[in-house]
């Protein structure tokens, strides 16, 4: 029902700054959708169309089937979550929460009721009549989720919703929001430039580079197969090996190592494709490099440095042609320092990139 | 506390006096002291003429007594309270207001021109803002006769009082302006934005957001210019208090009663019921600042 759908929105700022570059985008209903990006990307500033905060320079903007490209903010039956949560602070929080209603002309008694209702449900009843400045963090985001949940949307847009909590706070609030959203199924797109929280909370994820979507998909499809070399850079928590090599004749090369299409097996994406691209990205994460595993495509070389990530280590391994290669291991199965060792990338994972830095498919 | 621990500059008593001196001699010769001479004789029969220049008597509250039933006096302080209402508290703070707000969503070359015409009038001398205003109000040949097709209208003579609030409201809605739009730039956009996504119209924006946000800047700006404009003197190079009493604000009715009539020991008395009033005003504003907190 609450669909959104984007066709040719351009955002250019007075000044010349092009913030958004024709994008086309469906959000289908009832999905908890990432908006994913390094800052500068407009995704903010695609949130901010949605919600009718900034007008657009071209192109169109639909909810539920509705054209809403020209309606102000307070007719497209969207609510906001603004990153410092924009709560009044000279009203209670039962007074917040029913603001919307008061706007709406809705009854004292009955703004209240529904107020007291919906704060209920986000555990905020003992905190009513309290103000804003007298909650933690945590509270005052579910006052703001209580707002905009009040008057009982079609969309809800969140600007970076976990940016202004603390640590600990925040892998709660995550499984939180991923709850409600599940509990209210209420279409809601969010903004981040966090790939952790985008793949932890979203079901669908877009990641944005200069104004353009980059890549569509689940967080699986953006985690196992990015679709070009930005994305494969943004994504994930290690930052993925990217080593330049040479496809020819269905052998990879890269450096010294090489792998033929047949050792490759079945699982490699790129086996199945081009043979001949020429010069080539290869790109594998690092937990998915084996330190003195077996593999098609061995590198080997001394070990630089250890980083311990808790559970596990993050070596980086310098080989014998000056290449930098990352693995992950698990806690207890540390190498040293200055060993030779070789790292070898699980055969399935092992994705390529042409020179225009898009993936290979089969 | 001793005075070593709180001396953090290490001067010492004597030479941290040497370096206040100057200022509070200043201050003793040009303020302490007239405020004071004032206040005595206020309390006397001094006038600029004749033999009470000479030899002033003591008369004790007479001065007082007479203000109080002195129906030009009444006069002078009612339209004192017509000047500020009219001027500072409808003109200047609404001009100043809706021209703060109004430029925060013009382009920057407009808001700078329209913010550099609107000090330039504040900023400009007296006596030549009083110029170009008996200019633009004259009867004959005058710009705003000219403007209206009215030729012929004396403005300051049919209209005296709502020409001194409008030059007032001209001359003074820069500073109403600045402390505004400082203000203004210091609530939330965020904030705003939320009401707006809830379907707030310009006027819920203001009122639910802007003005709880800005009712500080509001009294002090209010009490501030209220003050100002209390003691503005400069009505009187518009009118000099005519036609006949009828825009003579307090300060106008001191100086021509002082200097004119000669009577200074009763324009000193005057003077010190509108310092008295001056003082009412700010502990009102004073007060209702404190509720706020």
């Amino acid at each position: 029902m609450a669909s959104i759908h984007i066709d040719g929105l351009t955002k250019v700022y007075p000044g010349g700054v092009t913030a958004i570059d024709g994008l086309d985008l469906t959000i289908e209903d009832g999905s908890f959708f990432a908006l994913l990006g390094p800052s500068g990307c407009g995704k903010t500033t695609l949130l901010r169309t949605i919600a009718g905060l900034e007008a657009v320079s071209a192109g169109t903007i639909h909810i539920a089937e509705r054209d809403v490209t020209v309606l102000p903010p307070g007719d497209r039956n969207v609510a906001m979550v603004f990153q410092d949560y924009a709560l009044f602070p000279h009203m209670s929080v039962n007074e917040n929460i029913a603001y919307p209603l008061r706007i709406k002309k809705t009854g004292r008694s009955e703004r209240t009721l529904k107020a007291t209702e919906t704060g209920t449900a986000l555990g905020l009843e003992a905190l009513m009549e309290r103000r804003p400045a007298e909650l933690s963090g945590g509270q005052q985001q579910r006052v703001a989720l209580a707002r905009a949940m009040a008057c009982q949307p079609s969309v809800f847009l969140l600007d970076e919703p976990l940016s202004n909590l603390d640590a600990r706070l925040r892998l709660e609030a995550r499984s939180f929001l991923k709850r409600l959203q599940r509990e209210l199924g209420v279409t809601t797109v969010f903004v981040t430039h966090d790939q952790s929280e985008a793949l932890a909370m979203a079901d669908q994820i877009a990641v944005m580079e200069k104004g353009r979507i980059r890549q569509l998909g689940t967080p699986s499809e953006i985690f196992r197969s990015p679709s070009n070399t930005f994305v494969a850079n943004f994504i994930g928590s290690t930052p993925m090996n990217l080593l330049p090599g040479v496809l020819r004749g269905g052998t990879l090369r890269v450096g010294s190592a090489s792998v033929g299409r047949e050792a490759a097996g079945e699982l490699a994406a790129w086996s199945a494709g081009a043979v001949d691209s020429g010069e080539v990205t290869v790109a594998f994460r690092p937990e998915y490099a084996r330190v003195d595993g077996d593999g098609p495509l061995r590198f080997t070389g001394t070990v630089e440095t250890l980083e311990n990530l808790g559970a596990s280590v993050l070596v980086t391994v310098r080989t014998g042609d000056d290449q930098r290669v990352q693995a992950v291991v698990p806690e207890g199965e540390e190498v040293d320092v200055g060993a030779g060792v070789h790292v070898a990338p699980v055969p399935g994972r092992i994705l390529v990139y042409d020179a225009r830095g898009e993936l290979l498919r089969p | 506390m001793s005075a070593a621990t709180i001396d953090a500059a290490g001067l010492g008593r004597r030479r941290a006096m040497l370096l206040v001196a100057p200022a509070l001699i200043l201050i003793t010769a040009f303020l302490v002291i007239p405020a004071l001479w004032t206040v005595y004789l206020g309390v006397t029969d001094y006038r600029l003429t004749g033999i009470q220049a000479a030899n002033p008597q003591f008369v004790g509250l007479d001065n007082y007594r007479a203000a109080l039933v002195d129906p030009a006096f009444r006069n002078a302080l009612w339209l004192t309270l017509v000047f500020v209402f009219g001027s500072a508290i409808v003109g200047q703070t609404g001009a100043g207001f809706a021209l703060a707000w109004t430029l925060r969503s013009v382009p920057k070359i407009v808001r700078t021109v329209v913010q550099t015409l609107v000090l330039l009038a504040w900023i400009l001398p007296s006596s030549i803002v009083a110029f170009l205003w008996v200019a633009y109000l004259s009867r004959d040949d005058g710009t705003l006769n000219a403007i209206l097709h009215t030729g012929g209208t004396d403005w300051l003579l049919a209209h005296p009082m709502l020409s001194i609030i409008v030059f007032n409201t001209w001359r003074g809605t820069a500073f109403s302006m600045l402390l505004f739009s400082a203000a203004l730039g210091a609530v939330p956009p965020s904030q705003l934005e939320a009401a707006r996504l809830s379907g707030a119209g310009t006027f819920a924006q203001l009122r639910d957001v802007v003005v709880p946000h800005i009712r500080g800047h509001v009294l002090t700006n209010t009490l501030l210019i209220s003050l100002w404009t209390f003691n503005d003197f400069s009505p009187y190079l518009l009118t000099a208090g005519g036609p006949n009493h009828a825009s003579e604000v307090l300060p106008v009715f001191i100086y021509n009663e002082a200097l004119y009539g000669g009577q200074l020991g009763y324009g000193s008395a005057i003077s010190f019921i509108m310092l008295f009033i001056n003082l009412v005003i700010a502990l009102f504003y004073v007060r209702l600042l404190r509720e706020r907190r």
